[in-house]
């Protein structure tokens, strides 16, 4: 049965590009090319020039920067603010090539409204009308949880309280399942806190450190690296454990170049090895933890020889590094990572991380885990929000006991699903949901079972083209967010504000949310009529105003050293849980068990992803500043590998995985820096909208060919390293003789 | 007493993650023109599987002491400025690219506007007291600049209490490009 799209239920949708009905005038704009140089710029010391103080948002870190406009407003330089706890007046080289985004020709320019099968370019008030009225007949009809905000990055904070006014409670972002979420579930449940972000590692004082799998120095959070440099020049001793020779593994003393997926055999022997021959800090377990007799016993199986036999990496290798370990405690760190959705245990291996550290006893201390301080600004005097409905939250947490977020491949299932609470409508902010979470077809299933998908959003992604309303963002330049404020050595609150004006026909996430939530009729949860109004009330409570913010940019505040001797923690029992009675009483391992990765099949490789130092996932790949340096992914392949499938370094092949999935063309690096087994993607290229100019088919995409995935069923994190790839020869012969006719 | 200043540079590659952030703000310090760059990254890797040692190495100009693309110059556009700088004078340069053969670093181009271009130590920063824009920039800290006959300055007690090497020291250039081992 053809229902027509804006008819009056469920309206199956198709692809839409945002070219397809464009003006002309418009359509020339998307072929212009961008002219030399990328952007003009110029020296900060030129007349005219003028800084303007804010912090990034080009990643998640949230550096302070200084943004340099010149005589004619135009932003041509971005440095990292001097006295910005985060950025220490250095910057990574994604924050430096911030304007890429602003000046990106190719961003979204007006409100859309999809119009039968084509776009119609509309005014905010039509769009907004519309997403208003679209939101109310759901509400009537299903209630206010049946429109979920689906959301990433600082901005999203009105949208939060725009929804929360409303009484819609469902929200999720993925840098829950498919990022963060692993390590901070398994924290909580350890220590009773999460890691969050920025991680409270004390890197720079660590004397000894082990990363498992993090890439810092490829993985550019400005702070940590400026941190991980100064460790490494105070002679900080370093173990790397990564299938691959990482940047990091190239500055360790012990480069273990593990078997993929067998991390927790080689943290649970280094646990029997401290455990075992006493050398754990006892004075912190005695006095901090519980279940030490718990865990010995559960440990006992796994010798070093054992690991050996999982993980290749020589018994005295993890012997020394054990001992190297405990040497140094608690001045040691055994990193807990940021993304650490691997295989489908990761809750679990973090577990193992989150017990080896507390092992140490390095919570609270120099080297370990600080704990910080929040500089302490007063929320805006908001009426309460209304009860929200519960029963998407509870229907989860059935299903992922300790996802303290919603995972959102769970709240697209369930949309797809139809279960109650019905989910008629997303409102999408900042997130690339087809190309950061697997499965995009089931994700675009989901879309067409929805009243209302709304994308808030600054480029024209391929997630643009099954949306009813598409509303153009502000990129972080061009407007005011909410204050940070968050837990760091130095407590301190920092202000972004624009550093040119909207361009475009693009407003401010502050001004869409308040908008819309005048047209919800939620003028009481509006008070203020604009941004600076409401930044102000709330520093005025800290003794503060907007002025003082918005020529300093931060302000930071006197506090103690962040270690203690004391710590507190959160739990259940008020101890360290080496023993988890979270996990015993919802049914999981109370103390990690190691289970052996799948293998893959014979002639096939496993597929590894990461980032790289100039790019933020895909946010960044259609960026004109720093694709110059990098503007398509290479499939890193061990020479051996290479030579016997006859692969040359910058050839050009396709890949297939284990369930025939083929990727685009990629380029091909072959290198001593990976094992045999496996090969390496770095995450984000490949984009598949022609809108993209800069990023369409460039290189390829990780997300399509992780179609195997395992869930955590603890927090709901998606594996993304359950792939397996294998070569596609293209026959070269007749290929050239295509070519010669 | 009259003492002359000689700006070098001294790099920790140990620290050095390579991440480009000094080629980005150089670019845009200097409005280095779309597909050119005055600074750059090399990453050398030894070694086999899984065997391998790294070296990430922010390059650029050597401001040589024995500079040859200034003798290659023929009309006198390479020069060396104040504090033993290299520079070239744009409206002496005709782009003939002498200069540029005669740079055992590949450490300079030729600009799209006709004359040959390189790094400057960000000279005009530099002379207001600032640091270059890949010193200032980058995240590690390992690039450190300055007055290397200032006995209280940071590259002289660098090389004073560590060890360093230059490169391709022994074609007699004199680089002032001080890696630290």
């Amino acid at each position: 049965m053809a229902k027509k799209p804006h008819g009056n239920g469920l309206s199956r949708r198709s692809f839409l590009s945002l070219s397809a009905a464009l003006a002309a005038g418009t359509v020339a704009g998307n072929v212009l090319r961008w002219t030399q140089p990328a952007t003009a710029s110029a020296s900060i010391l030129d007349p005219g020039m003028t800084a303007t103080p804010s912090f990034c948002e080009v990643c998640f870190w949230k550096c302070g920067i200084d943004a340099w406009t010149n005589a004619q407003g135009k932003l041509v330089q971005i440095t990292g603010h001097a006295s910005h706890p985060l950025s220490n007046g250095r910057l990574c080289p994604r924050g430096t090539g911030g304007m890429g985004q602003l000046y990106d020709p190719d961003r979204i320019k007006q409100p859309m409204l999809r119009d039968g099968d084509t776009w119609r370019a509309v005014s905010w008030d039509e769009a907004l009308g519309f997403v208003a009225k679209r939101m109310e007949a759901i509400k009537a009809k299903w209630g206010p949880e049946s429109v979920a905000l689906v959301n990433h990055g600082h901005g999203a904070s009105f949208l939060q309280h725009m929804m929360k006014a409303w009484g819609a409670p469902v929200t999720s972002a993925p840098s829950w399942a498919q990022c963060r979420g692993p390590r901070d579930a398994a924290f909580q449940v350890t220590y009773g806190r999460p890691v969050g972000s920025p991680e409270f590692t004390d890197i720079e004082n660590a004397r000894f450190m082990v990363l498992v799998g993090s890439h810092l120095g490829e993985n550019m959070h400005n702070t940590q690296v400026q941190e991980f440099a100064r460790f490494v020049e105070r002679g900080g001793e370093l173990a790397v454990v990564d299938p691959r020779f990482s940047v990091a593994a190239g500055k360790a003393k012990w480069w273990l170049p593990i078997r993929p997926g067998t991390d927790l055999a080689l943290l649970l022997a280094w646990i029997r090895l401290l455990v075992t021959e006493g050398t754990y800090n006892k004075a912190f377990v005695e006095q901090h933890c519980t279940g030490l007799p718990e865990l010995t016993a559960a440990v006992s199986p796994y010798t070093p020889e054992w690991a050996y036999t999982q993980t290749g990496i020589e018994p005295d290798v993890i012997r020394e590094v054990a001992r190297r370990l405990a040497m140094n405690a608690p001045n040691a760190l055994v990193h807990p990572g940021r993304r650490t959705n691997w295989y489908g245990d990761d809750t679990q291996r973090a577990r193992a991380v989150a017990i080896l550290n507390a092992l140490l006893g390095n919570f609270g201390q120099r080297g370990g885990f600080w704990l910080g301080h929040r500089f302490s600004v007063g929320r805006y005097p908001y009426p309460a929000y209304p009860k929200a409905d519960e029963a998407f939250e509870a229907k989860m947490r059935k299903h992922f006991p300790l996802a303290e977020e919603t995972p959102t491949q769970y709240l697209r299932d369930h949309t797809l699903a139809g279960d109650d609470p019905p989910i008629k409508g997303w409102l999408v902010y900042g997130t690339d949901l087809l190309n950061n979470f697997p499965h995009k077809e089931k994700t675009i299933e989901a879309f067409k079972q929805l009243e209302l998908l709304v994308v808030v959003e600054t480029m024209p992604i391929e997630l643009t083209g099954w949306a009813d309303v598409v509303l153009p963002d502000t990129t972080y330049l061009e407007r005011f967010d909410d204050l940070h404020t968050p837990t760091w050595k130095v407590p301190y609150v920092a202000l972004r504000q624009p550093v040119v004006q909207p361009l475009y026909d693009s407003k401010p996430v502050w001004w869409i949310a308040r908008e819309l939530g005048l047209r919800l009729g939620l003028q009481k949860y509006f008070p203020w009529k604009n941004v600076e109004e409401y930044l102000d009330t709330r520093l005025r409570t800290a003794g503060l105003s907007l002025a003082d913010l918005k020529a300093k940019g931060v302000v930071t505040k006197d506090a103690p050293p962040p270690y203690t001797d004391r710590p507190t923690f959160h739990t259940r029992s008020g101890k360290v849980e080496l023993y988890s009675h979270t996990l015993a009483q919802l049914g999981f391992d109370a103390i990690p068990k190691y289970t052996p990765p799948a293998e893959p099949p014979p002639g096939f490789f496993r597929l590894l992803i990461g980032r790289v130092p100039v790019h933020s996932f895909g946010r960044t790949t259609n960026n004109r500043v720093l694709t110059e340096i990098m503007s398509e992914n290479h499939l890193w392949v061990n020479a051996v590998t290479a030579r016997d499938f006859g692969l040359t370094n910058g050839q050009y092949v396709r890949v297939v995985n284990q369930d025939g999935v083929q990727s685009d063309p990629v380029k091909v690096k072959v290198t001593q820096r990976i094992r045999p087994d496996s090969v390496f993607l770095p995450h984000g290229f490949g984009r598949q909208t022609p809108k993209l100019h800069q990023a369409y088919h460039k290189g390829t995409a990780d997300n399509d060919l992780i179609t195997r995935i395992v869930v955590d069923p603890i927090m709901g994190g998606t594996s993304t390293n359950t792939n397996f790839v294998t070569f596609i020869q293209e026959p070269r012969k007749r290929q050239a003789s295509a070519e010669d006719a | 007493m009259f003492r002359k200043v000689r700006y070098v540079m001294v790099i920790d590659t140990k620290k050095c993650v390579g991440c480009a952030a000094c080629v980005f703000a150089c670019k845009q310090e200097n409005n280095v023109p779309e597909g050119y760059c005055r600074d750059w990254i090399e990453q050398e890797v030894r070694g086999t599987f899984p065997v391998l040692t790294m070296e990430n190495r922010s390059q650029r100009c050597q401001h040589c002491d024995s500079p040859p693309c200034v003798y290659a110059c023929p009309t006198g556009a390479s020069h060396v400025g104040t504090g033993g700088i290299t520079l070239v004078y744009k409206d002496l340069c005709t782009g003939c690219k002498a200069c540029i053969a005669a740079c055992p670093y590949d450490a300079r181009y030729l600009h799209p506007d006709g004359y040959v271009d390189k790094c400057t130590f960000c000279e005009h920063r530099v002379k207001v007291g600032m640091q270059p824009a890949c010193v200032a920039v980058c995240p590690t800290n390992c690039l450190h600049f300055g007055d290397v006959n200032d006995p209280n300055s940071n590259v002289r007690k660098l090389l004073d209490t560590r060890r360093s090497h230059t490169q391709k020291s022994e074609l007699g250039t004199q680089p002032q490009l001080y890696w630290l081992d």
